[in-house]
């Protein structure tokens, strides 16, 4: 498998270099690496042809410009289609100016309606709105129970059938919007049962609730490690019930989630949101520009960007770029580094979200264990040491050795390796092309 | 020790980039925002402004020991709340069940895949009548041919693959009807899929263990309702592990499974540790002389290392009885696209998967991506789930999954 299509294009370019325009043969064939790379990313056949026959249409034409390369000129565009495709901008729920606001969830079965439903909710709580859950996915057993229990936990209201009340959906529908008047509510959330698209008892369901809820947010519920099914139960929901938007779940895996692009293709309606992981917190509002960046499998930069800002201030940046530039960059800021960049996650994945990251540092195992045995080392220096390693001498390695459960080689190689880096720091902060001390690794 | 030098490296490149990386984001926020003040109109300042600052406290990602924990509040006010709820849910189970067996009445043959697939194949026809009924196949055809399996989440590569093979020996055998065309390429892959064992096994003696894997929503607990209800309906004393602490009310809903088909449950509390859970299960089915343990884990995605983790402490802690465990299966929904291999790929290698239990096949979605699965990896197919009811569970047949990718 192709890790991203800007290494599928390196073997086309190296061919052909040298050449400022692209000719149609070669046109043809990047089309072909596209057009496997979007499939092998979920995207809809059918959207995949309309969407290379458009990339192709302004390759042809375009000049290249000068300050890129054919492939970065072909990848521009792909990317700038895609962003194109999947909203160029971030979409906001329509608030009724007359509360309640409505914003009904449905999907397939376990595509993640009920935890994006509290989510969402406590996404909306967050802003200052008041939302209400109502539980009427009657079909799953406790279904009602998990919203109750994730409602509590967000301490926002459930709205659920009692024993005694009539146990189905719309009913349960209906009697919502007195509760939500009751509790004086702006907002609800209506949890639906999952259901398939051709399943025609429940389709009919769900377009009753509908019809009772007249939702302001129509959202369709869609996993992003959905294949080519999407566009069906897209299609299938847009016309039974009309969608306004579409929440892609559990993008915190690994699928690239070309179940985005056939969705947006085929309904025309926005992402609004994304769930991204486990915690209630997880949630977000969609970015078109970083999926379409996933989708190509390019490096998700402005996450990183989110998850650095959470771990680092803009202030501890600018002063550690300070002392790398200046060849002050001591241990005990090394120490700092790694501890603030282990916040951000495991090392593996922040490198695999870095863009231009050779592939042999991207592949590399990362055994995060050895980050406890680099972390004992230095802490079995003393300041002074740590300041200015060049102090440290025989008996001073042993000692550090022992105490930090290691070797004196161990040591060494660190204190070695230490030294070459703080120098590539300075050269590369200098605008130089750093050499890095591991052969056949030049960073772009 | 040139590990150590790696990760060295790696730390330092990292947050060289990511220093950088903040510093150089900040400067481009403030040269758009500044461009965005000066530029006309229709470009919507506000949600820059806000795509631009993200809100802090949605970036964070809490250590991973920390998702497993503050789960102590089981959101259900009292017992008496909790069994309100649960007799609420009886009385909709037996509404359930009335139906079942008033819709089994009017079936009385046992279901079949086929029957199953009769609307998919009526919405798939469409697509290869202009291969079935050509007399000769050119490009385009083989194209379609190809296009028709991409669309059943086979995946390019298989797809490619299948089609050349078929293509070879049509050219072979001087075979250019689109029908006989299909002829092949159906059995070309009712032969990747044929030679397998489909049967779930069982322990030679005590209790056996089936361990039910995968990524969220698949339909585990489902599946583990509809195997429940058949192997008690077998004679079998079944016990359900609601090894699922993490997601709300994955318990009670295992526990309305279990009381549905006569099965004994074993749970813990929300957020209690699942291998405790697994523990007791052991434990109960080893002195009540059981004859079947189904372990429901969390939905986990693959690529949390920690929760991969956990499930191989799982089945360490079953593997404490020797030769018990004899299945473990991913769970696997139909819809999923090409990311099913990388999942099917992980959890074989965390806890060494038996069998693929595919979920929802009563839709239009194929699931051929057990295709790549079975080929790839050699993980067959055990179980089909086609519907929400106890017995909506068949067994999986090449000839007739291969026919539904085609809609015959």
């Amino acid at each position: 498998m192709f890790d991203s299509l800007s290494g599928r294009f390196d073997a086309i370019f190296t061919r052909m270099r040298g050449r400022g325009r692209l000719s149609d043969a070669d046109i043809d064939e990047i089309a072909r690496e596209i057009r496997l790379a979007l499939l092998e990313a979920d995207v809809n056949v059918r959207v995949v042809k309309d969407f290379i026959s458009r990339i192709k249409e302004r390759a042809t034409g375009a000049e290249v410009a000068k300050s890129l390369t054919p492939a970065q000129q072909v990848i521009k565009i792909v990317h700038e289609e895609l962003v194109a495709t999947l909203g160029s901008t971030t979409v906001k729920l329509t608030m009724n100016p007359k509360p309640p606001t409505v914003v009904m969830l449905s999907g397939l079965q376990g595509s993640g309606k009920t935890t994006a439903a509290a989510k969402l909710a406590r996404l909306l709580k967050s802003q200052g709105l008041q939302p209400l859950l109502v539980a009427a996915d009657l079909q799953r057993p406790a279904a009602v129970e998990q919203l109750r229990v994730l409602g509590k936990r967000i301490d926002v209201p459930v709205f659920y059938a009692k024993e005694g009340s009539p146990q189905n959906a719309v009913d349960v529908a209906r009697s919502a919007f007195d509760e939500a008047a009751r509790l004086g509510r702006n907002v609800m959330i209506v949890d639906t049962a999952g259901r398939l698209q051709i399943d025609e008892a429940l389709m009919d369901e769900l377009i009753a609730v509908r019809d009772i809820v007249k939702p302001t947010n129509s959202l369709l519920v869609v996993d992003a490690m959905t294949g080519q099914e999407a566009v069906n139960i897209a299609v299938a929901f847009d016309q039974a019930i009309g969608l306004d938007g579409v929440i892609l779940t559990k993008i915190d895996g690994d699928a690239r989630g070309g179940a985005a692009l056939s969705v947006k293709a085929v309904v025309g309606k926005p992402i609004i949101y994304v769930g991204t992981g486990e915690t209630l917190e997880d949630f977000e509002p969609f970015h078109p520009d970083r999926m379409a960046s996933r989708i190509l499998g390019m490096g998700d930069v402005l996450s990183l960007i989110e998850k650095a800002e959470a771990a680092f201030t803009a202030e501890d940046a600018q002063a550690t770029e300070e002392k790398m530039r200046s060849g002050q960059f001591t241990l005990d800021d090394f120490l700092d580094q790694m501890q603030q960049v282990r916040k951000m996650g495991p090392i593996g994945n922040i490198m695999k979200m870095l863009p231009g990251v050779p592939k042999e540092l991207k592949g590399a195992e990362v055994d995060e264990s050895q980050l406890g045995r680099v972390e004992a080392i230095i802490r079995s220096m003393t300041a002074e040491e740590r300041r200015d390693p060049s102090v440290i001498n025989g008996s001073r390695r042993s000692r550090i050795a022992k105490g930090s459960g290691t070797s004196t080689q161990e040591v060494n190689a660190l204190l070695k390796q230490f030294k070459t880096v703080q120098q590539m720091m300075k050269s590369m902060s200098q605008g130089k092309k750093p050499r890095l001390p591991i052969p056949g690794m030049p960073i772009r | 020790m040139s590990n150590l030098l790696l990760v060295l490296i790696v730390v330092l490149v990292a947050a060289a980039a990511v220093a950088l990386v903040v510093i150089g984001y900040r400067l481009a926020i403030a040269r758009r925002s500044q461009s965005a003040l000066l530029a006309p109109p229709e470009t919507k300042t506000p949600i820059n402004a806000q795509e631009v600052e993200p809100d802090p406290d949605q970036a964070i990602i809490s250590p991973p020991v920390e998702l497993k924990e503050g789960g102590t509040d089981t959101g259900l006010d009292s017992k008496e709340e909790l069994e309100e709820a649960l007799r609420a849910e009886a009385t909709r189970a037996e509404a359930t069940k009335a139906e079942a067996t008033k819709a089994e009445a009017t079936k009385a043959e046992p279901l079949r895949l086929r029957d199953r697939l009769g609307r998919t194949r009526a919405a798939f026809a469409g697509a290869l009548a202009g291969v079935s009924g050509r007399s000769s196949m050119d490009d385009e055809a083989w194209e379609s041919l190809e296009e028709a399996l991409i669309s059943a989440d086979v995946g390019v590569s298989t797809a490619t693959r299948l089609v050349e093979a078929v293509r070879a020996s049509a050219k072979a055998a001087k075979i250019k009807d689109g029908s006989e065309v299909e002829g092949l390429l159906r059995r070309e892959i009712a032969l990747l899929l044929s030679p397998a064992d489909r049967t779930l096994q069982m322990a030679v003696s005590g209790p056996t263990v089936w361990m039910f894997v995968g990524v969220n929503g698949v339909g585990k607990t489902t599946t583990i309702a509809k195997l429940a209800t058949r192997e008690g309906a077998a004679g079998r004393h079944v016990v359900l592990a609601a090894a699922d602490t993490f997601r709300a009310a994955a318990a009670e809903q295992l526990g309305i499974w279990a009381e549905r088909s006569g099965a004994t449950l074993v749970r813990g509390d929300e957020g209690a540790d699942p291998g405790s859970v697994v523990f007791n299960a052991m434990a109960s089915a080893n002195s009540r002389g059981a004859d079947l343990v189904l372990v429901d884990t969390a939905g986990r995605l693959h690529t949390k290392v920690n929760l991969m983790e956990e499930l191989k402490k799982l089945r360490r802690i079953v593997d404490k009885t020797p030769d018990s465990l004899t299945e473990v299966i991913l769970v696997l929904d139909a819809t999923t696209g090409q990311n099913g291999l990388t999942q099917a790929r992980e959890f074989a290698a965390a806890v060494e998967v038996t069998g693929v239990a595919l979920t929802k096949l009563d839709g239009t979605a194929k699931g051929g991506i057990v295709l790549a699965i079975q080929s790839e990896l050699g993980i067959p197919v055990k179980i089909v789930g086609v519907g929400e009811g106890p017995e909506d569970l068949i067994p999986f047949d090449p000839e007739e999954f291969a026919a539904a990718l085609f809609g015959e």
